[in-house]
């Protein structure tokens, strides 16, 4: 408050000036180090930033600048990025950039002929001196005392060594620490050989294994063979057409979507997977909406005591966090020692393989998910009754109707239709139910003849997961066009919902 | 007449309360087994549902103490369950207090400000909402592990990754929040700007005191939302120091090492804790949930 105005109106854009500068010192170095995407994002982000924070206009777009941004990049832009991706041939195979690709080769060494040196780290005062010994003659050389920084690679030269060095040997354990450094070392020997590291105590001729040629070619230095960028596989190719790794991402245009819907070995899980789950969504929405709403009514029943103890219990399901009742389920069916299968071989004498057979398996997910799933339908349905007015069963009273003609005529039909947006969404929710399936059977037991693996139980977003991260060999860009079609089925419920939310709004107004 | 129906009222009643006991039988039954075998000694050790011996071998496992085995050897838990907790209470105390941050400015412009593009940013957001991140995991991972490349403390395996990846999802907290100011009469703050209040005053000294309840709201949610995310920690999280309990839990039941009791224990000492937070705030938070926030 005390702050003399003309100081304050001086302050506010020399501190901009001052953020927008260390910004763009930022912005440089992450572009030097060739994310040019992730620059351009950060270089949008602080244009916007200086943008709305110095013009008077844009007052409104201050206070919604952090939380639509936040919404931008981390929801926003990963859901376009995915859809980017799905036309890549991102995968372990082609994991890195095509610059870094490229980059990993040149730095790519060979064992050129020549003497090999046995090498030590002495150290002297504080330092560490490179001893290399002739591994044929014995013939000993040393460089200068050096701090052994991981710096940028350096190049040292080595003079014949006529006293013995005095200093301790650095142990193996350190050696390895240090290797990276030692990697990036190049030592000039008197003679004018170039040595560099070939072991962990061993320094040998090497040479670069390629060299760049102007047209983006490399040439082999050990063979003089050329290797060039193939931007359809994402591999440097030799003129053979063998392929060398590492491979880097390139765009292959609609090929993955073209092998989900064409490859016998995708094509066929993909549809299985579909239908299931169709049937695993609409089948929970059923069974959950069927027993919340019997439930709700019951315990809208006046004659009916210690309802609120019911609901306290009957609501335990939604409290306790989704990953600990699943897992909780998973071990209580277990096969062979699982506490259900206990309790049915001493009533009936049967342990159905709850874990092994589709069909079961697929039982005993819909059985979980129901016990997770009906608590939130019997709150909605409670607060959708509690609307109703109660003067309706009062005529229906004097009609002489009973309570299953209450439900069926009154109950149900005024309840249905503000509860269709909800049940969609519950859809799609379970469209999407990723953890209940990954938790529980990871979607096992696995399909046969399949090329990548898929799960009898998996739902197309568990198929991707597993695509993806699973053991299939990181399937990044089948699995990202994979999602792309499960958000435009998403996209088509959506829709869907939106249109009978209007439906449920619109008398109202 | 009047004795007819309460015949049949009496047996309706009758029947209702069977039906309300055996469905609470089965929602109880998960609830009292797994604190049965937490109790109970050995990973597969079978009983009755009140145990004949009780050994705490599960609980001093879970909270990291050396366990004696029946043949005599010491056995060091090998799953960091404390360790597990403390990372989620950390990524969520910290999510759900940036979600705080993030969503009550915006909510506020949305809900006082006038500004071109307002009700398609609002429609933007809802739709946002209903995509899962789920599907866009796959991008997400590409993302982080290159953002880690420039900033290792943002990159794979970073409690701080997972922190930014969470504080886009704040579009249902905008609209909750958005719904609470509306309901808080607009002349208040008014009174201030005539008395010489700038709007951002107004916002920060007049408005943000009385909506504290629903930013605790906003802010329980986050966090329980947070503990109980597991998709995307999943991807993010690799190493086992660094894994949130809904991670590290599914370590419990490998078919290889099934460590069922063990995971009992860790299961009550993780979920006791946050199932109570939602029961306590559950009054509170029934405008949140009935307005898109669902599981199952």
């Amino acid at each position: 408050m005390s702050m003399p105005q003309a100081l304050k109106r001086f302050l506010q854009p020399a501190l901009m000036i001052l953020l927008s500068l260390v910004g763009l010192y930022v912005v440089a170095l992450v572009y030097a180090t060739g994310e040019t995407l992730l620059a351009g994002i950060m270089l949008v982000t602080l244009a916007g930033f200086v943008w709305i924070y110095s013009s008077q206009k844009t007052y409104a777009y201050r206070y919604l600048f952090p939380g639509i941004g936040a919404a931008l990049i981390f929801v926003v832009f990963p859901m376009l990025y995915t859809i980017r991706i799905g036309f890549t041939n991102y995968s372990s195979k082609n994991l890195l950039t095509f610059p870094r690709a490229t980059q990993y080769l040149l730095e790519e060494t060979y064992r050129a002929e020549g003497a090999t040196y046995n090498s030590t780290l002495v150290s002297e005062g504080g330092r560490w001196r490179l001893r290399l010994e002739d591994a044929d003659s014995g013939a000993a050389f040393a460089t200068e005392p050096i701090a052994l920084v991981p710096e940028k690679p350096q190049t040292l030269k080595a003079q014949p060594l006529n006293v013995p060095l005095a200093g301790d040997e650095m142990p193996m354990m350190d050696l390895i620490s240090h290797q990276a450094f030692l990697k990036g070392l190049t030592v000039l020997m008197p003679d004018g050989g170039q040595i560099r590291m070939t072991g962990l105590r061993e320094f040998a001729p090497s040479r670069m294994q390629y060299t760049r040629n102007k047209d983006g070619s490399l040439t082999n230095n050990q063979d003089q063979s050329l290797l060039r960028p193939n931007m359809k596989t994402g591999f440097y190719e030799t003129a053979t057409g063998d392929t060398v790794d590492p491979g880097f991402q390139v765009d292959i245009g609609w090929k993955n979507y073209v092998e989900i819907f064409t490859d016998a070995g995708l094509r066929e899980p993909f549809w299985k997977i579909f239908i299931w789950t169709l049937v695993f969504s609409t089948l929970t929405v059923v069974f959950c909406t069927t027993l919340g709403m019997v439930l709700a009514v019951l315990l809208s029943w006046e004659s009916l005591r210690f309802r609120s103890v019911y609901r306290l219990v009957l609501f335990l399901p939604y409290a306790i966090p989704g990953f600990i009742s699943i897992l909780v389920f998973k071990g209580l069916f277990n096969n062979n020692s699982g506490e259900i299968n206990l309790l049915l071989s001493t009533l009936f004498g049967i342990k159905p393989t709850w874990f092994s057979d589709p069909f079961l398996a697929k039982t005993m997910i819909l059985i979980v998910n129901t016990w997770l799933g009906f608590p939130y339908m019997m709150v909605i349905c409670t607060g959708l009754i509690k609307a109703i007015p109660n003067d309706l069963y009062e005529a229906s009273a004097v009609a002489g109707a009973g309570p299953i003609t209450n439900f069926f005529r009154i109950t149900m039909p005024l309840i249905i239709k503000p509860l269709t947006p909800i049940l969609i969404s519950s859809f799609a929710f379970n469209f999407n139910n990723f953890v209940l399936i990954n938790l529980l059977t990871g979607g096992l037991p696995d399909l046969l003849n399949t090329t990548v693996p898929a799960g009898t139980t998996d739902l197309l977003v568990s198929y991707t997961y597993r695509m993806a991260f699973g053991d299939a060999g990181q399937k990044f860009g089948l699995g990202a066009a994979i999602s792309t079609v499960i958000f435009l089925m998403v996209a088509v419920i959506s829709l869907i919902q939106i249109r009978s939310t209007r439906i449920v709004e619109d008398p109202k107004r | 007449m009047a004795i007819v129906i309460d015949k049949s009222q009496r047996w309706r009643v009758l029947a209702a309360h069977a039906f309300l006991i055996l469905l609470c039988a089965l929602v109880l039954f998960p609830v009292l087994m797994t604190i049965s075998i937490s109790f109970r000694p050995g990973n597969f050790a079978t009983g009755s549902l009140i145990p004949k011996t009780i050994s705490l071998e599960h609980w001093r496992f879970a909270l990291g103490l050396p366990v004696t085995n029946a043949d005599g050897r010491v056995i060091i838990p090998d799953l960091p369950v404390l360790r597990w907790v403390w990372n989620s209470v950390k990524v969520a105390t910290l999510s759900a207090g940036l979600a705080v941050l993030l969503s009550t400015t915006a909510a506020y412009a949305f809900a006082r400000l006038k500004f071109a593009g307002k009700k398609a940013s609002l429609m933007g957001l809802m739709l946002m909402q209903m995509f899962p991140t789920i599907l866009a995991l796959i991008a997400i991972h590409a993302i982080f592990s290159r953002l880690g490349h420039s900033f290792p403390l943002f990159g794979i395996d970073s409690p701080w990754a997972l922190v930014l990846a969470y504080s886009g999802g704040i579009a249902l907290y905008i609209w909750t929040i958005k719904g609470f100011y509306e309901t808080i009469p607009v002349e208040i703050e008014e009174a201030a700007t005539v008395d010489g209040a700038t709007p951002w005053q107004a916002f920060w000294r007049v408005l943000l005191p009385m909506a504290v309840p629903i930013l605790m709201v906003v802010f329980l949610l986050a966090f329980i939302g947070a503990v109980n995310e597991y998709p995307v920690a999943s991807v993010l999280l690799r190493s086992q120091d660094q894994l949130t309990i809904a991670v590290g839990s599914k370590q419990f039941l490998y078919a290889q090492k099934y460590l069922w009791g063990d995971f009992a224990a860790a299961a009550i000492l993780s979920g006791l804790p946050i199932s109570i937070v939602f029961i306590l705030a559950q009054r509170w938070m029934i405008s949140g949930l009935t307005s898109g926030a669902n599981k199952g």
